[in-house]
């Protein structure tokens, strides 16, 4: 069939020293005059100066989406998903390549886009419909059913300042659920709301692409993924790693990065690195109790995470982790910025950091770690699923049993009693 | 990235807008099958290409936009005097106490000729276009940045944003202007038919404001100093326009000099047909010549910026 969406080699490069929010003349007067000292420096070490200037978010993406196909994107932070969006809705322009899109579009990219905060419910109904493209014959058309969908009628003609944050997020997906385009993309404006809200918004886009309209839908929610997608690619650095049906593909994705037998990985070339930091962190290993790494620890054991690192100068280390399910939904995080141990230590340029946590309560399965590394004055090296590693089940309960994964990722222990009074 | 252009202006296929599955066709029942599936038959391919030499304004999609226009515009007439006490009384009093003071300042201590009308109404007129013009220019500069997040978020043709600007002034000038006709009547002028000219002059002042509005309004976007340099520009520039003085206050010698800015042409007309009297059609034929100049040349220079924009406001 003819695909309905083509991408032809995309590529967005983005100057990396161009993306302070703005200039002044005075700033460029100020660089232009800096302009032969740093032309001397780029002398020296020419071939590191250049990687840093430019920064490829998107390179040599190509793919075909048909009609009628639900299309998940799935990356890490910095992996190009947003900029694809971006790029596909016109909001910014590729560098090179070619996209064809043979049809209407519609993006959600944040919910309530456009609305006004002085302006009443009606009115930022017309404002943001117009803004994401509908004629206003048409936002009168279906004006009742957008009110319906989020029951606000009674506060209709109040101003969008006074309703509350559920209300404000209901009425703006009210009025981009009713854009009807041949084709839809969403970012991950699912994220907010509450579980209803979520559930209804759900339960709109699957309307949505079993009444044949394509969708590309780019979410770090896997569950969200699995039960809309039919097909799914995965970006990892800009480039397209992966593709295929979403359960493959999230395998895959899942996997990547993380190392979950051997329980040590190399950080210096991480691809899940935000892209801008100072690489600092060289290698994470976890261990359970003895001295060598493992990636497979059992409910109830110790896990000590020992992250090393190098910098250009002494500093006293923080270190923050957050754990997370193979869906990416953060169970815990474990940050010395909020217990301050390690702030009277000696500043060291190289040392190895170690999280020691008594009792790894998380029900078995596959987890995934988050590493922040900065010092007092805020984070410098971000790696987002740095590492990955099992959870075993252990006899903790003395039946043999335990909850399962889908009623929540902790384990917590209780003692049970009867009141019979 | 010069091959790459190179290779992209070699492609038979560079417009943005082609019809319905130009680019296939048509093989049997699946091709046409896919055709319904993509809806009516007026929705456009849509191409887009990295690294393209920079194009024109694509009109089609400009008027397509046009109920957009209105909202924007709307929305910042409703917007503009919320929470004030006094409200929409700010637009005439504005020009009203600008009035007095220059009644006072230049018609009676600098004892300014007014080409025999009374300074008051004299001034006024020329007040009013220059204020719609200032205020114009003004907002105009700072609604893509004010406008950011819309900017980041969606598409739309940009020029949309600051025209809306523009627009939005005019509702202001027409309560102004309400006040004008009051005060002509106090003074026993005759409503003439040159009174019908206003309107179209109103629209090459508005035009004129949105050559530097859209100019202005992308600068900003890149060198914020445009907020702090454009109120003294604009001062600058009233003096430089004849508001509080006639044409003839200024030597002969040095006229041709004020004819090359179009506000003096366009506020002389409007003056002259606010009292019925002789249009210089060579000034304001100028005038008009010069906003097609400007137009040209700030819309080229908005194409040009206006694809940066998501990336750097």
């Amino acid at each position: 069939m003819q695909p309905i969406i083509r991408v032809e080699k995309l590529g967005k490069r983005y100057a990396i020293g161009r993306r302070e929010n703005f200039v002044t003349i005075r700033d460029m007067v100020a660089s232009a005059a800096l302009a032969p000292i740093r032309a001397l420096r780029r002398l020296g070490n020419r071939s590191e100066d250049r990687g840093t200037e430019n920064f490829w978010a998107l390179k040599n993406v190509s793919f075909e989406v048909a009609p009628g196909e639900v299309l998940g994107v799935i990356g890490r932070n910095g992996a190009g998903k947003s900029t694809l969006l971006k790029i596909l809705s016109r909001i910014t322009e590729p560098t090179a390549g070619r996209i064809e899109l043979h049809g209407r579009v519609g993006s959600l990219l944040e919910v309530g886009t456009g609305f006004h905060q002085e302006l009443t419910g009606r009115e930022n109904i017309f404002l943001s419909g117009a803004i994401m493209g509908m004629r206003r014959a048409e936002i009168i058309r279906k004006f009742d059913e957008i009110v319906a969908f989020a029951e606000i009628d009674d506060f209709i003609d109040t101003p969008v300042k006074r309703y509350s944050s559920g209300m404000y997020v209901r009425l703006g997906f009210a009025v981009a659920a009713h854009l009807d385009p041949e084709i839809l993309l969403v970012d991950e404006v699912l994220a907010v709301g509450d579980i209803a809200f979520q559930k209804k918004c759900l339960g709109k886009m699957g309307e949505v692409a079993r009444g044949g309209r394509t969708v590309l839908f780019v979410s770090h929610n896997m569950a969200a993924i699995e039960a809309l997608c039919t097909r799914c690619v995965m970006l990892s650095g800009g480039a397209l790693a992966a593709s295929g049906d979403p359960m493959t593909v999230m395998a895959r994705y899942v996997a990547e990065g993380a190392a979950p037998d051997t329980g040590a990985a190399d950080l210096a070339a991480h691809p899940g690195r935000r892209p801008g930091d100072t690489p600092t962190m060289t290698r994470v290993e976890l261990r359970s109790g003895d001295e060598k790494p493992s990636g497979a620890i059992r409910l109830g054991d110790p896990m000590e995470i020992r992250v090393s690192y190098r910098a250009t100068r002494p500093l006293r280390p923080v270190l923050g982790s957050v754990i997370k399910t193979s869906y990416g939904a953060p169970v815990f995080c474990v940050s010395d910025r909020f217990c301050s141990q390690l702030a009277e230590c000696a500043p060291l340029a190289e040392a190895t950091i170690i999280c020691r946590i008594e009792r790894l309560m998380l029900i078995p399965g596959t987890y995934s770690i988050d590493l922040w590394l900065g010092d007092a004055t805020g984070d410098f090296d971000v790696i987002f699923d740095a590492i990955g590693f099992e959870v075993l089940p252990s006899d903790l309960t003395g039946t043999g049993r335990l909850p399962p994964p889908n009623l929540g990722a902790v384990f917590c222990e209780a003692s049970w009693s009867i009141d019979d009074r | 990235m010069k091959a790459l252009r190179h290779e992209i202006m070699e492609s038979p296929m560079t417009t943005e807008e082609a019809p319905p599955n130009a680019e296939t066709p048509p093989c049997g029942a699946a091709a046409s099958a896919a055709g319904s599936a993509i809806g009516a038959p007026r929705v456009p391919t849509l191409v887009i290409e990295g690294g393209k030499a920079l194009r024109g304004f694509d009109f089609r999609d400009l008027w397509a936009h046009r109920d957009l226009l209105y909202f924007l515009a709307w929305r910042d007439v409703k917007v503009r005097y919320k929470q004030t006490a006094m409200g929409v009384a700010w637009v005439i009093l504005q020009p009203l106490l600008t009035m007095a003071i220059f009644t006072v300042l230049f018609g009676r201590l600098a004892k300014v000729p007014s080409d025999g009308e009374p300074y008051p109404i004299f001034v006024f007129a020329g007040l009013l276009p220059w204020t719609y013009f200032n205020q114009a220019v003004t907002t105009a500069s700072n609604s893509l940045v004010g406008n950011a997040a819309l900017i980041t978020k969606v598409y739309f043709p940009r020029l949309v944003i600051p025209a809306a600007a523009v627009c939005a002034g005019l509702v202001d000038f027409a309560i102004s202007a309400s006040i004008m006709f009051l005060m002509a009547f106090h003074y026993g002028m005759p409503f003439g038919a040159s009174l019908l000219l206003i309107p179209p002059l109103m629209a090459l002042t508005a035009l004129f404001a949105l050559c530097v509005g859209m100019w202005m309004s992308a600068l900003n976007v890149k060198y914020r100093d445009v907020r702090y340099a454009l109120p003294f520009l604009l001062q600058i520039w009233m003096y430089l326009t004849p508001i509080i003085y006639p044409l003839k206050f200024i030597p002969e010698r040095w006229r041709w000099l004020l004819a090359l800015n179009p506000l003096s042409g366009m506020i002389q007309a409007f003056r002259a047909a606010v009292f019925g009297r002789a249009i210089d059609w060579s000034g304001l034929g100028l005038a008009c010549a010069m906003t097609a100049v400007f137009l040209i040349a700030a819309g080229w220079s908005f194409r040009r910026m206006e694809r940066q924009f998501a990336d750097i406001v």
